[in-house]
Parts: C-alpha cells; structure tokens; sequence
C-alpha cells in the first residue's frame, strides 16, 4: 500500500527535476496515440525533433514559434502570481495585433513607428486585461469568468472589423491592411523570421523576472497573491496591486500580438493566433509561475507545435496532436507538483 | 483498575534528526480522562498520530483492548475504535453537519441513510450536550460548533477512545466549560479520553491521570492532578521553575492613544457603540470582554482596516483622518493580531518577507522601489537571534514555525521599529508557558520604556497580571473600566455579562 505524507521541505533539484518528469512522462502517454494512429512512434518524434531542432532553420522557426508564448506565459505567470486569474491573454494579445497594426499602417520613420507600435499593442492588452480586473476589485466578478468570455468577445470585434470597414480593400480577403514595408521588423538572420521581438522576449524573461524578485511591487504582488489580508493589514493597497498586475499581465500578453504582427505575419487575419494566450497558461504553469523558467517552458511547447506539424506531414498523424502533446503536459505538471507537498511513502502491507 | 483500552509501549518516532518521540508508554482505561502534557514541541501530536495510523513509529508497539494492533491508517485506527479531533478540523465547509456525519459511511444498499444519522445525531447531541442543527452548512459554525461535529463524528463511527488535540485552544473560556462537561459525560458512560493540553488549570480541573512529555520523552506521571500543584506540573513540562513576571510600578505619561465616541456600523459582527478609551504612555489597559462583544471592530478601527461611523481617533497627539493601515503605522501603532497566520504572516513566503512586510517601503528596506535583498536578511537574522525564534533561517517558509516561535516573530518585527503604541489580541492564545512569559516579559518591558499597550483578551488571569488598568466591553460598549488593584476575576466576569462597573 502506498501513501502521500506532506513534505516539511522540497529539495532545491525539484524545481528542474519536475517539468522534465512532466515531459517525459507526456512523451511517453501521448506515443500510444501515435501508436494508434498508425505510425511508427520512434519514427514520428524522430520527425518531430527533427523538424524543431534538428537544423539551424528549424531552430529558429522554433525560436520564433516561441516568441508569443514567452510574452503570454510571462503575462499569465505575473498574473497567477497575484492570484489575478487571468484567462484572457489570448484576447489582450488579439488586441495588442489590432492596436499595433493599426499604428504601424500609418507612414513614419520605421524605428519610431516600431515603438508606437509595442506601446500601442501593450496599451491596448492592459485595457483589456484591465475590465476584468475591475470587475473583481469594484463588484467581486469572477476574474477567471470574465476574463475568458472577454476573449471571445475580442475575438468576434476582430471578426467584424476585418470582415467590414478594415477588410483589406487591395486582396478582398478578411485581413487587415498590411502595415508600412518600413515599419516590419528586421530579420536578424538571413533567409529566416528570426525577428527584432524574438530578441525582445528574451529579454523580456529577466526583466520580469527582476520586477518580481526585487522590486516592491513585485514583492506586493507575492504578498497579495499569498496572502491578502496579511497584505492589507501591513499596509498594502491590495486592489491597486491587482490592477497594476493586470496592467501588466495585460501588457505582455498585448506585446505577444506585436511582435505576430510586427515580425511574422505584418497584418492582422482571424487566424493571427493559433491559441497562443492558451498555451502561455501551459508555458506558466510548466514554469511554475517563475518568469525565467517561462523561456525554456515555451521553446518546449514550441518545439512540439512546429515538429507535430512536420510528424502529421510526415507519417499522417493529425496535427492535433500537437494540442494533446499540451494538454497532457499541463497535467502532467500539476500531478508532478503534488510531489513538491507531498512524497509517496510504502507502508506495511494492509491487513 | 478495568483493562486498558489501549495501551502504546515504547513508542519512539523520529523525523530526522529529531526524536519527536522516545520510548514512551501510555495507557488509557475505560471511562478514564488522561491528560497528555507538554510545551509545544514535546511531541504530543506525533504520539497520537502515531496511535491514530498517521505515522508508523520506529519501535514499540500498540495494544487494543490487550491485543497487538497494526494501525496503518485512520480507517484501521477507526476499525479499532479509536477515534481523533484534530488540532486542525477536517471538514467539508460547503457541505451540511448531516453530510458531513455521513461522509464514508456506506449505507444499506449504497444508499446514504439520513434518516438514520440525524436520529443518531440527536441521540448522542442528548446524551453529552452536544447538540447540532444537521441541515445548517458548516461554515456557518463557529469554531466550537466544528469542533463538536468532529466529536460526534468520532462518536458516530464507534470510537471507544477519543484524543482531543488541544481542543481548547480554538475555544473561549464559556465554550470550554460545554466541552468539558461534555467529556466527563462521555467518559461517565465508559468512553476513554485523551485530552492533549499545555494548560495545566485545564488539566487539573478535567482529568483523571497525566502524562507530561519533555522532548519526547515522559517526564513525569502525575496520579492526582486535582491535588498536585500546577508548579509542580509547570516543573515537570518545562525542566525548571516557571515565576510570573512582576509587574513593577509605573509612572504612565500623555496618552499616546485616544478613542474619543467611536462608533461603527453593524458590518460584520458586533458594532461598537460610543466608545471612549486612553491609553497613556507606559501603561497597559487590558480590555476584557466575551468574544464577539465588539473586540474586532475595536481592533480593526485601531488597525486602520475600518473607518468609524462616528468619533475620533488620537494616536501620539495626531487624529488620525483617513484609516488606513499605513497612517497608523506611520503614527506609531504597532500590532500583534490574534490570528496569527491569516492577518499577520504570509506562511507561503519566506518568514524574512513577513517580517518586513508592514514596512517594505521604507527606506531601510528598499530605496526607489527597489528591494534591499540584504537588508532585508540581516534584519530577519538579527532578529531571529534576538527573539531565539527557531527555525532553520530567514527564508523558511514563515508556515513551517510552530506558534509560539510565529508569534515572536510578529513581535519582534513590531518592536524593532519602536512603537508608541502597541495593540495586541489574545496575545498568547496556543502558546506554552515558556513562550508566553517570554511574550509577557517583553510587553513589560515595552512599558518600562514608555509605550502604551492595548491588550483584548479573554484570560483575565493573564490580564490581572499584565494591565494597569482593565476596561470590560459588552455588546460593542464599554461596560466599566477597573485598576487592576481593584479587580478580581469574579467581579471582571460579572461585568464582562453585562452587569454595570464603576469606572
Ligand atoms: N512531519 C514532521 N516532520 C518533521 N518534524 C516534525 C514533523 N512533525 C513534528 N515534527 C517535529 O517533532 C517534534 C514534536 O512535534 P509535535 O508532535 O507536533 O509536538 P506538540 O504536538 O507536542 O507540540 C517537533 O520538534 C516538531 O518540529
Ligand atoms: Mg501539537
């Protein structure tokens, strides 16, 4: 028979340890469905790693597949962190691709016009983020509620302005005008998308990760998060610590939808994000909410989307897979952190 | 004397490097009340767990009504007829007193038979006074109220033996009184107990025989406590000699807190109506009062948490005008809740966050909205070293520190900034003698060096020895204020009823 006892303490090494288990234990769970699609399973990751890491062009198109995630899975781990539950990084980021092509359609120098556009789209995700973090502080809604009905909203807004008055008048295809040719961002290597954001989300880990480890907000938000009335009570204005976060939160996840427009896809279509806003929830989750723990988290789901790609090309398995690949590791995950509060102990047989 | 109900011989239990547990024998009889003593620490709750089948002990062995026992588990302790209220309850809030009494309980048929467990429920709340309403949800009980269900559930699934883990130290003094009644009624119909405690007047009054652990280990057997003395038994608990601190003169100074006609609404629990109080510089007033009779609001309005509805508020000669947690603070208040864990300390973070959160924005622990890692740490460890607070460092996780070692942790981050004032609840509520002295001393100290001290309690022994002056609040209002060379227990705890005082 087999038991959990609570853990007074976690060993450092789990902190690494676990979201390797998690992966591993993904990759084996998820070779079954290949199995049962039919194709060789060594085959078929052989693909997949292949076609994601094999070669310098398959890195960077990771790279660059990772780049909305890093900013959506920093906005949901900010986020998480002051227990604001924020499930809209997916229509903050729709937002953010909307503000700034918006911006980068106009003709100025490209440098200013890249600018404009970042505070643009970062502009117009905090807004977003921003209603309902309102509605939690002023009227006690359900943060996780509005936030995820908020994404459909933007996502049908979007919908009619590219289906009507913004409908890209030169294809007649439901798109966006494209922005300016000077307001793209540069490729920094030639013959790849490898773009000025992929670069600027490197970044951005640290730098968030700084803002929570050694500033007072940062140290406001763990407080918050852990523990409101303690927060209070020492003095803390908990409800602006919550719209801050979520001005934040909201911002990084509008940088995500900047840096599709900017450097991938320089205008704005109905299919801009393939879940992105979803998966960074996956991406801080597998991070276990540490801002610098959201890089690697996010070349690994990355990684999975460009390779099952390539598998489904390869031997036929649906792409989807890439989505079950997720899922699972999201699971994954959580049952992994049950090890950090507890260990599995064998005790004697039972009568 | 009948056989023992159970028996635990040589038990020994180790986490680590630490004996929680050392060869300890212990023996319960039908109908008897053993009392299990010890200072936080001692290993008290590891022995029951160890009973209970939480852990597996490293030696020793368990016998049930004579016979070798392996209890693995809470279901083989229950099959046993061995039945524990925790320290912590372990129920389901959302869910009914009912549906928690027949939670696990197979029915005829797979069914759950309610019909059947509200009649038991009644029967054993007739039998013990330990009467519950089934159909109301459990959070809308009180404390005491929980803890009752967790003893009729014990009763319910067939307990012959029940371990109470300091289960007065959740309860007001009134509460205490149904408890026990309670447990001698229980033990009257042949039922054994075991009371875990460290207050030893509890002990005295309840129980049949005691047990007192040091360090894991028995320390002494006490047959009569009824007529063995509590410094006897403080010897035994503690190694040494326990003196109350002394409370010498003083000369109290300006009133460094004044409450001029506060009023409140009814939010949430009792309103305070009217109330005037002061409190000079190196004196301490114990307000005194039944829970529930306006004590949080009083605390809360002093805190800054809750703007009056009427009167004024004087901290060290400023109104304060905008009730705000920091404008208090900045004032000079500082304050030890009663609950330590939920208003005071964030348990997730390391302790050295709690212990600087009331003044992280202060210069002397960040500087442009920067965090000074550093400072931060060498104050938690000077600190730490100050209080002999025990724990492995600063960046513990604050929720792995026993109470006793929390609660000096809340004091020491109060008193490093020199309070003027300082408001303090139930201030040594669950701690053991050693840790409450310490407590004491040091709020003595406080007035010696010219701070005015707010006690609310429910101990008016503890408040006889600590206040200068105590004020009974009933009902939101304050009833009467008495010198404490004026006041005894029995006319406190007329006024605290209502009865008017004469201040
Ligand atoms: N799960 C545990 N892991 C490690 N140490 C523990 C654990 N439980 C208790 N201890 C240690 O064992 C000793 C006895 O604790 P406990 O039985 O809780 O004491 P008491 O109930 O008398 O206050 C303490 O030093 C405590 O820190
Ligand atoms: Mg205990």
């Amino acid at each position: 028979m087999f038991r959990l006892e609570a853990r007074t303490s976690t060993p450092g090494w789990f902190n690494l340890a676990l979201p390797l288990l998690a992966i591993g234990a993904t990759l084996v769970l998820c070779s079954g469905l290949i199995a049962l699609a039919g194709a060789g399973v060594i085959e078929a990751y052989g693909v997949m790693f292949s076609a994601s890491l094999g070669d310098s062009y398959a890195i960077t198109e990771t790279l660059v597949r990772a780049t909305p995630m890093i900013f959506t899975g920093l906005a949901v781990a900010v986020a998480f962190r002051a227990k604001f539950w924020n499930i809209g990084a997916e229509g903050q980021l729709l937002a953010g691709a909307v503000a700034s092509c918006a911006v980068g359609a106009i003709p100025m120098p490209g440098p200013l016009a890249m600018l404009l556009m970042a505070l643009a789209g970062a502009a117009a995700g905090a807004a977003v983020a921003l209603v309902p973090a309102t509605l939690r502080v002023k009227f006690r809604v359900d943060d996780v509620v509005s936030s995820l009905l908020l994404n459909s909203v933007i996502f049908y807004g979007l919908m009619a302005l590219i289906e009507g008055p913004w409908k890209d008048s030169f294809s007649g295809y439901p798109i966006s005008p494209p922005i300016e040719d000077s307001a793209n961002f540069p490729v920094l290597l030639e013959g790849t998308r490898l773009h000025l954001g992929v670069v600027a989300a490197f970044l951005a880990a640290p730098v968030i990760w700084f803002l929570i480890a050694r500033t007072t907000l940062g140290f406001r938000i763990r407080v918050v998060g852990e523990n409101p009335e303690a927060a209070r009570y020492g003095g803390i204005h908990v409800e602006r610590v919550l719209i801050s976060t979520a001005l934040l939160s909201g911002a990084l996840a509008g940088l995500a939808g900047v840096g599709e427009v900017g450097g991938v896809h320089f205008q704005v279509m109905s299919d801009i994000s393939p879940g992105y806003g979803y998966s960074g929830i996956v991406v801080a989750m597998l991070a276990r909410l540490n801002p610098l723990g959201v890089v690697p988290a996010a070349l690994f789901l990355a990684a999975v989307m460009t390779g099952a790609e390539a598998m489904s090309r390869a031997t036929g398995v649906p792409a989807f897979l890439s989505d079950v690949i997720q899922g699972t590791a999201l699971l994954a995950m959580l049952v992994a952190l049950l090890f950090t509060a507890y260990r599995v102990r064998r005790v004697g047989a039972a009568r | 004397m009948p056989a023992p109900l159970i028996e635990m011989r040589g038990i020994s239990k180790s986490f680590g490097a630490v004996m929680a547990n050392e060869a300890v024998d212990l023996s319960v009889a039908p109908g008897e009340i053993l009392g299990l003593l010890g200072e936080n620490g001692a290993g008290k709750t590891t022995l029951m767990n160890v009973l209970f089948g939480a852990y597996a002990p490293d030696a020793g062995e368990i016998l049930v009504q004579g016979r070798p026992a392996t209890i693995n588990s809470s279901a083989d302790a229950l099959a046993a007829g061995i039945g524990m209220v925790h320290q912590h309850f372990h129920l389901a809030p959302r869910l009914s007193v009912l549906e928690n009494l027949l939670i696990g309980i197979p029915g005829k048929s797979g069914r759950i038979d309610r019909a059947g467990g509200r009649a038991r429920l009644n029967e054993i709340g007739r039998q013990h006074g330990l009467t519950l309403d089934p159909d109301l949800p459990v959070s809308a009980l009180s404390i005491g109220e929980q803890q009752r269900l967790e003893i009729v559930k014990a009763l319910f699934r067939g307990a012959r033996l029940l371990i109470l883990d300091e289960p007065t130290a959740v309860l007001a003094p009134t509460e205490v009184d149904g408890l026990f009644s309670a447990l001698r009624s229980m033990a009257a119909q042949g039922l054994g107990i075991i009371f875990i405690s460290h207050k030893l007047n509890e002990v005295r009054a309840l129980t049949h025989r005691c047990v007192v652990l040091r360090h894991g280990r028995v320390t002494g057997r006490v047959d009569a406590p009824a007529s063995t003395t509590s410094s006897e038994m403080a010897r035994l608990m503690c190694g040494h000699e326990i003196v109350p601190p002394a409370r010498g003169p003083s000369t109290p100074g300006e009133a460094v807190l004044t409450l001029d006609g506060i009023s409140t609404s009814r939010h949430s629990g009792m309103a305070l109506r009217d109330v005037s109080l002061s409190v000079r510089a190196g004196e301490i007033l114990g307000i005194a009062g039944v829970a529930g009779n306006g004590q949080r609001a009083l605390a809360e309005v002093i805190s800054g948490i809750r703007a009056p509805d009427a009167g004024r508020l004087t901290i060290a000669g400023k109104m304060v005008s905008r009730f705000s947690p920091r404008e208090v603070q900045a004032l000079g208040l500082g304050r030890i809740p009663e609950d330590r864990m939920t208003t005071g300390l964030v348990t997730n973070l390391p302790l050295a966050d709690s212990m600087v959160l009331p003044r992280i924005g202060t210069d002397a622990f960040s500087r442009n909205g920067l965090l000074r890692p550093d400072a931060i740490r060498a104050f938690a460890e000077a600190q730490i070293k100050a209080y002999d607070i025990r724990c492995p460092g600063p960046m513990t996780r604050a929720g792995a520190l026993s109470g006793g070692n929390l609660q000096k942790a809340l004091l020491a981050r109060e008193l490093a900034f020199d309070p003027k004032v300082l408001i303090v609840s139930q201030p040594t509520r669950g701690l053991d003698i050693g840790a409450a002295r310490f407590i004491h001393e040091k709020f003595l100290d406080m007035r010696a060096r010219g701070c005015g001290i707010i006690v609310l309690g429910e101990d008016l022994e503890e408040l006889l020895m600590l206040c200068d002056r105590i004020a009974v609040i009933y009902e939101g209002r304050i009833v009467g204020t008495l010198d404490s060379a004026d006041a005894t227990i029995a006319r406190l705890g007329l006024m605290m009823t209502g009865a008017e005082g004469h201040s």
